[in-house]
């Protein structure tokens, strides 16, 4: 008996073994055959001689236009739904509803959001395939992880402080931009960074949304398709006509796409976790 | 009751329910304006209830019903056109807990100014000085007005909420239990500025701590629950016939039970 | 300062109802370009109903057409059952070793450190699975493709991992304290506490926790795309390429006339998709929300 438990109890922790070694092989794998690669030619010139030679400047650079365009849309809107929920409408209908569709994007496909994106923003709204169709596309998607971040940080602010504000005289809006928003800030923080850190790596919802194989220019304005980080490596790996040429160039933008997002996702948890330190 | 002195604040018949549990039951009393009110009773009898009240705090929690009027200086708080940001500048109110807000000191108490929309520098630099000393503060944090106010002892912050209260101007200051989460001694600075504060000030303090209310009080009523778990007047009066000549024997009962 | 309020609260509002005219909109015009499948009688002729359901090839672009879904359902569902078998057995072990086998402390630390697997892109998992487990499932199994069902569910269960993995956690963790006291007290062991008391307590977050990996392993697309081999075939075994649902729509959406029969399947297909998901992660937040509910209000 005594035995038996000790060997489920090792098969957990194995479990936990293998996800932990699985995760840090990953990272491992693309920073060994990575890392060669980058050099600020790398990451500064545009491709060359087919894409077979050269960097991945425009790649990253449509990769952060879009994220930055993203996070303009998404962080109002995420932030005021936050609130909505939290300081108005607690209990109601309307509330119920709105979590409901926040789940629910929470875990649609991403190509569905792809689809999404082409039907409404590129072919009705006719925004073209762009930097603005793919940003608001993304932007969709991440909602819900900023909407639940700023939640959480609303919930963590004591009720005392509203309720002081109330007492002074100070109107609702008042108590939430000048009490409870500066004290929610972190984690709006958090929601915003995480919300990049997702986006970023998104490929699905970029397909008919504008990301462009190889652009000989910039974009420059934001209805110009773009290049990205994650599509470079999806096409690198699939339809270039050297593939085993190319393999330094795969992975060497895969290390860049994997540190940017790893990067967001580790600055967010420092930063959630230093909130939860300093509220215990 | 003397009646020489004027009524600020006047109760008629308020029943108020939590859903549909009656928490107080047909409340009415008159309180004298420039005067110290203590209201005392076992807890879970409503004190801090009526105290919300005063004040219309209620109504920021879900499902609350209020029947009856709460007249200050003759109009009913209660009747719908009245402007609840107004009544609340009018009504300050102090809590259980000392609950500065997260910013600095100077900033707590000039908050209730910048949400009237006032941006005159030395006026809002002013009226927090005043503020400040007349919560007893002032020589403690003159020096540090731009700390934050986190930083402050458990009784400095309670003053400060004070401050801060009265930096708005009201007329009415409600405390519930202001002194409960402190020291004897942060205790006994209370009690003496409100002392100081009834001068001007209309004050209501519910307490648990019945030397507290003979020692600061002019006025008590004494609530108690029915066999419904629904809050009464039972007694209301001078504070010293109230301790020293209870009318009803539940208020003796309840006081000497207390001391004894 | 009246209007101000007011205005504050409209606004608001107007931005809360951005997720549901969101969600709304997603159904209305997927369902809008798949709609000519029901109503447009040369479409229709091509693509329907029972061509979907009841023949066998998916060849959209061979001289006549032919758009039956079976294929793509089995591909969907080979990988999916491989992502779930992988990942199903991993996440929930991890689950109960970080909530009931070790200190807070540590937990702090591994959790967020697992949670970190979702901040890796899928691409770059397809594009890891591609250089590695391809070849690893190749050694393993002999297979004669290294590009197919077991590759690809192999990828597709990380990022199945960090979902299942959270969602058990914290249902294990919501369990309340004193039933674990209760259990110790009576003399069981901590495996007999975490095996018969708490995991029964928290199943329908472990449940949650499947089906939300479920429903993400069915539509993740970019590992698929990259590793499955994109062979629309019905076969028995793991080890041949399949196409998905989610792959079919990724790799033809570019390459289609627009208005085309091809192109109005392939939203149908997206309409099932996102249907199937709606429904799945209904279930799963309501069930969720419940056990919830329970955990909490047993304190
Ligand atoms: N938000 C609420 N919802 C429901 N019932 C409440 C709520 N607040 C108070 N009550 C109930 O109303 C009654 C009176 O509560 P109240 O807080 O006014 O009592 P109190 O006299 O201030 O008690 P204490 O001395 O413990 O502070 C109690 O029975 C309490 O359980
Ligand atoms: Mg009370």
């Amino acid at each position: 008996m005594r035995f038996k438990e000790k060997i489920y109890l090792s098969l957990t922790a194995l479990a936990t073994l293998i996800i932990i070694g699985l995760l840090s092989y990953i990272i491992f794998d693309i920073l060994k055959n990575g890392i060669g690669v980058i050099t600020w030619e790398f990451l500064s010139q545009p491709p060359r001689e087919g894409m077979t030679k050269g960097g991945i400047f425009p790649a990253i650079y449509g990769t952060l236009v879009r994220t930055l365009l993203m996070l303009v849309f998404v962080v109002p809107i995420g932030v005021f739904t936050a609130i909505y929920l939290n300081e108005y409408g607690r209990g109601s209908n309307f509330s119920k509803w709105i979590r409901l569709a926040i789940n629910n994007l929470a875990s649609v496909p991403s190509i569905v959001f792809g689809l999404f994106g082409m039907g409404f923003f590129v072919l009705f709204l006719r925004l073209g395939a762009g930097l603005l169709s793919a940003a608001l596309t993304i932007g969709i998607l991440t909602l819900p992880i900023v909407v639940v971040s700023t939640e959480e940080a609303l919930r963590a602010v004591p009720n005392s402080y509203r309720e002081a504000g109330f007492a002074l005289g100070a109107t609702k809006w008042q108590v939430i931009r000048s009490i409870v928003l500066p004290q929610a800030l972190p984690g709006i923080l958090t929601g915003a960074i995480l919300s990049v850190g997702r986006g970023m790596g998104e490929v699905a919802p970029l397909l008919f949304t504008g990301v462009a194989y190889y652009l000989p220019y910039l974009p420059s304005s934001i209805f110009d398709q773009f290049m990205d980080l994650g599509y470079h490596i999806y096409i690198m790996t699939t339809q270039s006509f050297n593939i085993e040429l190319t393999r330094p160039i795969q992975y060497g933008t895969a290390l860049v796409l994997l540190m940017l997002t790893l990067s967001f996702n580790i600055i967010a948890i420092f930063i959630r976790y230093r909130m939860r330190r300093k509220r215990s | 009751m003397n009646n020489k002195l004027k009524i600020k604040i006047s109760v008629r018949n308020l029943n108020i329910y939590y859903g549909k549990f009656l928490a107080i039951k047909n409340i009415t009393l008159d309180i004298p304006e420039r005067s110290i009110t203590a209201v005392i009773g076992p807890s879970g009898c409503g004190k801090s209830t009526f105290l919300r009240a005063l004040n219309r705090m209620n109504e920021l929690l879900p499902d609350v019903k209020t029947e009856g009027e709460v007249s200050i200086d003759g109009r009913n708080i209660y009747s719908p056109d009245v402007d609840l940001v107004k009544l609340r500048r009018n009504v300050g109110m102090v809590f259980q807990r000392p609950n500065p807000f997260p910013k600095s000191i100077f900033e707590n108490v000039a908050f209730g100014l910048r949400i009237q929309g006032i941006r005159d520098r030395e006026r809002i630099e002013e009226t927090v000085e005043l503020s400040l000393r007349r919560a007893a503060l002032w020589d403690e944090v003159k020096d540090k007005l731009y700390k934050s106010a986190l930083e402050l002892s458990g009784g400095q912050q309670q003053r400060l909420c004070i401050a801060r209260a009265l930096a708005v101007q009201p007329q009415v200051i409600l405390m519930d239990e202001p002194a409960s989460a402190l020291d004897p001694i942060a205790t006994l600075r209370i009690e003496d500025l409100m002392r100081e504060l009834k001068e001007e000030y209309t004050i209501v303090i519910v307490t648990h701590n019945m030397q507290q209310a003979a020692r600061v009080s002019d006025f008590t009523a004494f609530f108690l629950t029915d066999e419904d778990r629904a809050g009464m007047l039972i007694e209301y009066g001078n504070t010293s016939d109230i301790f020293t000549m209870p009318k009803d024997p539940r208020t003796e009962g309840y006081i000497t039970g207390r001391y004894g | 300062m009246e209007v101000r309020e007011k205005l504050a609260y409209i606004i608001i509002s107007l931005l809360a109802s951005v997720a549901i005219i969101s969600v709304i909109l997603i159904f209305i015009f997927i369902a809008r370009e798949s709609l000519p499948i029901f109503f447009n009688p040369e479409i229709k002729k091509e693509a329907n109903l029972r061509v979907f359901f009841f023949t066998r090839d998916w060849q959209p672009i061979s001289l006549i057409p032919k758009y039956s879904f079976i294929p793509l359902i089995v591909g969907t569902v080979k990988v999916t059952i491989v992502a779930i078998v992988i990942a199903f057995p991993l996440s929930l072990g991890a689950a109960l070793f970080t909530s009931e086998f070790i200190p807070g402390k540590f937990r702090e630390i591994i959790k967020p450190v697992i949670e970190l697997f979702s901040a890796i892109p899928s691409v770059v998992l397809g594009f890891f699975a591609l250089m590695n487990i391809a070849t690893w499932v190749q050694v393993l199994f002999h297979a004669s493709s290294r590009l197919n069902a077991v590759t690809a569910g192999f990828a597709l269960a990380f990022a199945v991992i960090p979902i299942t993995y959270t969602i058990c956690e914290d249902a294990l963790n919501t369990v309340p304290r004193e039933l674990r006291e209760a259990s110790i007290a009576l003399g069981a062991t901590k495996w007999q506490t975490a095996v018969k008391v708490v995991l029964p307590a928290a199943s329908g977050g472990v449940f949650a926790g499947i089906m939300l990996g479920l429903a993400r392993a069915m539509g993740e697309t970019m590992i698929v795309l990259m590793v499955s081999g994109n062979a629309a075939q019905i076969t028995l075994s793991f080890l041949d390429s399949v196409r998905t649902i989610p792959a079919t729509i990724a790799a033809e959406m570019g390459e289609v006339a627009f208005g085309s029969a091809h192109y109005a399947t392939l939203f149908f297909l997206g309409l099932l998709l996102f249907s199937i998901t709606f429904v799945i992660n209904y279930i799963a937040s309501t069930l969720l929300e419940r056990t919830q509910k329970r955990l909490r209000g047993e304190r």
